[in-house]
């Protein structure tokens, strides 16, 4: 196979890629940007948000985790892949409580950036305005079950990179929620540090560092000036 | 005319209904029962929306709320966002601000006071005093002024505009920014940004100048009326500083009596129980607070710029006390107590929110980039109080060691005026519906006199199951079916 093989086509651009990259890692790298979620350099792909999904060879599946092959035609920035992820981000919004206007992250998350991006106008949904209680007891960190989306950045993580396994997703289905462990299933209780990487991880307001609220101001916010597709690019490009 | 809050039969008299009422902040409704010869007996302002923010700010993380809590109105989130601020530095054991930080703290809230007086005056109350009480209604807004009074309009259009640039330059957004956090403020002020309101300020010193004399033209064209309209006497209370000037940011509570004696002086606001309490009444979801010791028949008081300027023993900027002196002479040594002389006090605190804004502006601190201060010893409870444009503007919370709100008590501008605006309009329907054939510009009177107190309804209602109600079936003929109540703690 010579080295000019190994190139699919995205959306009619020609994107070079090595093998083993997946379609999202070699569009990243050739500066195209797929929108994510669940997805992130430092892990294995993970594929549950499904905010990745493209259109391969007339097939759909999540880009983060289908290998990139020569010659495949992938279909990404279309009209009808924009609205499917317009759709499974207003069901995570409606899921939990994601109160833009009045949580910390907002500016800097990617829920919001996305939602952003993708010209989401409403939830559309029925709101399900869960009743679930913050868990304050840890020293250093805040976890607010109302804003995690279950991406599991945090499981993996704690489990790949601190080693510690203290978050995990337990039940099934809409049941399905984040859980700490440690002998009280309250976070203060559990091993978690300010260095983990599982501290740091969270893609939205769900772990958040205590009394660091809105010390960014408006203006100088992660997603402020670019939106999220430019932003993650540049990153990318470092 | 405590005498007409409650009528001995109302189920032989007629209802009237002022719902909604128009331009004012949030959602509320006038009631008023007469008798078959239009007799009034009976006149109540009831607030018909209802917000509930005590009870879901509970289990919030302290350093949130602030920005949370000012979701409680888009007219003057920054009172809220500041009076928030202020108890939680003192939860996250921050004593003392910086220069720096509490000038651009200083600078967001006169802007705010400027653009909510500019909003209130030119967009909200002008309309019936430019055009007249009984004017034609489809043109009694803001649309018929600028039609008929277009460099009137236009000025109170970028007075505004210029008081929410002030805001958005300190916190980041025109409506609900971020700037204060516990302990200071994220942002410092920008040379290029200070240059900007620095070129604008004199112009809008003039402008609320300049509104400050077509309110006493108004008056004097019409003194009589003017000084009685919605008229009662009153105790007063509002923020001083040490020197006993007006200061809107921070100082002590001052409470003078309807002659302008004091009743109390430079309390310290985090004490405020000890001078304060509140009342809760069946028919209405606002409360009722008035001074403790003299109790909620006599105790009850005015808030906001008609109080604070006769609270207040000077006004510490020059162009503004020179106004005030001119308003207070009305009254020959005695405080004044019309309502529609509100307006006239709101544009002299305009006007000296512009003095400020200018003063803070040529002020070296303002550029200085010493935003956060030293932290010290951490404390269970902290109680912010501010000078919000409608008035005192009380925040009290308690905060767990998991740094979650386990308390938070809110008194509001217009829950502080709830007996004063229920006052007015008693006053008005008394003087001017009493008896009469009712037209919509009669009607209209009621709506003025709640006006003049720039009531913000959406603020001022935020208890959930504290509010006792009481619900009678009666028959045609007025006899009494059954009764069901509920009391405070919502048990039938």
């Amino acid at each position: 196979m010579t080295e000019l093989a190994n190139v699919f086509n995205l959306d009619g651009a020609r994107i070079p890629f090595e093998p083993g990259q997946t379609i999202l890692t070699a569009a990243l790298a050739a500066g195209v940007y797929i929108p994510h979620l669940c997805a992130h350099p430092d892990f294995p792909p993970h594929g549950s948000c499904k905010l990745c999904t493209v259109t391969v060879n007339g097939r759909d599946g999540p880009a983060c985790t289908i290998n990139a092959l020569p010659g495949q035609d992938v279909r990404s920035d279309s009209p009808e892949l924009n609205e499917i992820r317009r759709v499974l981000l207003q069901m995570l919004f409606v899921e939990g409580n994601h109160f833009c206007p009045g949580c910390e992250k907002s500016g800097a998350c990617k829920l919001q950036a996305l939602a952003y991006d993708l010209e989401m106008l409403s939830p559309h949904f029925v709101q399900f305005f869960p009743n679930r209680k913050v868990d304050a007891s840890h020293p250093d960190f805040l976890l607010d079950f109302n804003r995690c989306i279950m991406c599991e950045l945090c499981v993996r993580a704690s489990r790949d990179v601190d080693g510690k396994n203290v978050f995990a997703l337990a039940g099934r289905s809409r049941d399905s929620h984040i859980i700490v462990n440690s002998p009280s299933g309250r976070l203060g209780d559990s091993t978690l540090s300010i260095d983990d990487k599982a501290a740091h991880v969270c893609p939205v307001g769900a772990i958040l560092r205590k009394e660091v609220g809105f010390v960014t101001p408006i203006g100088e916010r992660l997603y402020d000036h670019e939106p999220i597709s430019q932003v993650d690019l540049a990153e990318e490009a470092k | 005319m405590a005498f007409l809050e409650t009528a001995t039969s109302p189920e032989k008299l007629r209802r009237i209904a002022i719902d909604p009422l128009t331009r004012v902040e949030g959602h509320g409704k006038v009631t008023l029962l007469l008798d078959a010869e239009n007799k009034v007996h009976q006149v109540r302002l009831h607030i018909v929306e209802f917000r509930g923010f005590e009870v879901f700010i509970e289990g919030r993380p302290f350093w949130e709320v602030p920005v949370t809590v000012q979701r409680l109105c888009g007219i003057c989130p920054v009172s809220h966002h500041l009076a928030a601020v202020k108890a939680m530095d003192a939860i996250a054991g921050y004593r003392r601000l910086t220069p720096t930080a509490e000038k651009l703290r200083r600078l967001m809230h006169y802007g705010q006071i400027l653009q909510s007086h500019a909003v209130h005056f030119f967009h909200l109350a002008s309309p019936d005093l430019l055009l007249g009480f009984d004017s034609e209604p489809t043109r009694r807004n803001i649309v018929g002024v600028a039609a008929e009074y277009p460099d009137i309009a236009k000025q109170g259009v970028l007075l505004r505009k210029f008081g929410q640039e002030v805001i958005r330059h300190t916190s980041g957004k025109r409506i609900h920014g971020t700037g204060a956090i516990p302990g200071g403020v994220n942002k410092a002020l920008t040379k290029a940004e200070r240059d900007e309101m620095r070129a604008g300020i004199d112009e809008m010193i003039l402008w609320a100048r300049d509104a400050v004399r077509l309110v006493e033209k108004l008056h004097l064209s019409h003194p009589a009326f003017y000084n009685t309209f919605g008229e009662f006497r009153s105790n007063m209370m509002g923020l001083v500083d040490r020197h006993g000037a007006l200061d809107l940011y921070h100082g002590g509570l001052r409470a003078r009596d309807a002659d302008g004696g004091t009743i109390f002086d430079h309390v310290d606001y985090t004490t405020y129980q000890d001078v304060l309490q509140e009342e809760v009444k069946p028919w209405t979801y606002m409360k009722f607070p008035h001074i403790k010791a003299l109790g909620p028949e006599t105790g009850w008081y005015k808030v906001g710029p008609l109080a604070r300027v006769q609270v207040c023993a000077f006004i510490p900027s020059e162009l503004a006390e020179n106004e005030r002196k001119n308003l207070l002479a009305l009254g020959g040594g005695k405080p004044v107590h019309g309502a529609l002389l509100y307006h006239w006090a709101r544009m002299i605190e305009a006007l000296h929110a512009a003095e400020v804004i200018r003063d803070l502006l040529d002020d070296p601190d303002i550029l200085g980039t010493d935003l956060m201060a030293d932290k010290s010893e951490r404390q269970e409870e902290g109680i912010g109080v501010i000078e919000a444009p409608r008035g005192t503007l009380f925040h009290h919370y308690r905060v767990g060691d998991d740094d979650l709100v386990k308390f938070c008590r809110l008194i509001v501008s217009t829950t502080n005026n709830n007996q004063a605006m229920n006052e007015a309009i008693r006053a008005v329907a008394a003087e001017y519906v009493d008896g009469r054939v009712i037209t919509e510009g009669l009607m209209n009177h009621i709506e003025v006199a709640i006006r003049a107190y720039d009531p913000c309804l959406s603020c001022a209602t935020h208890a959930i199951g504290q509010m006792p109600l009481e619900v009678d079936l009666v028959d045609g003929d007025g006899a009494l079916v059954s009764r069901r109540r509920k009391n405070f703690s919502g048990a039938a």
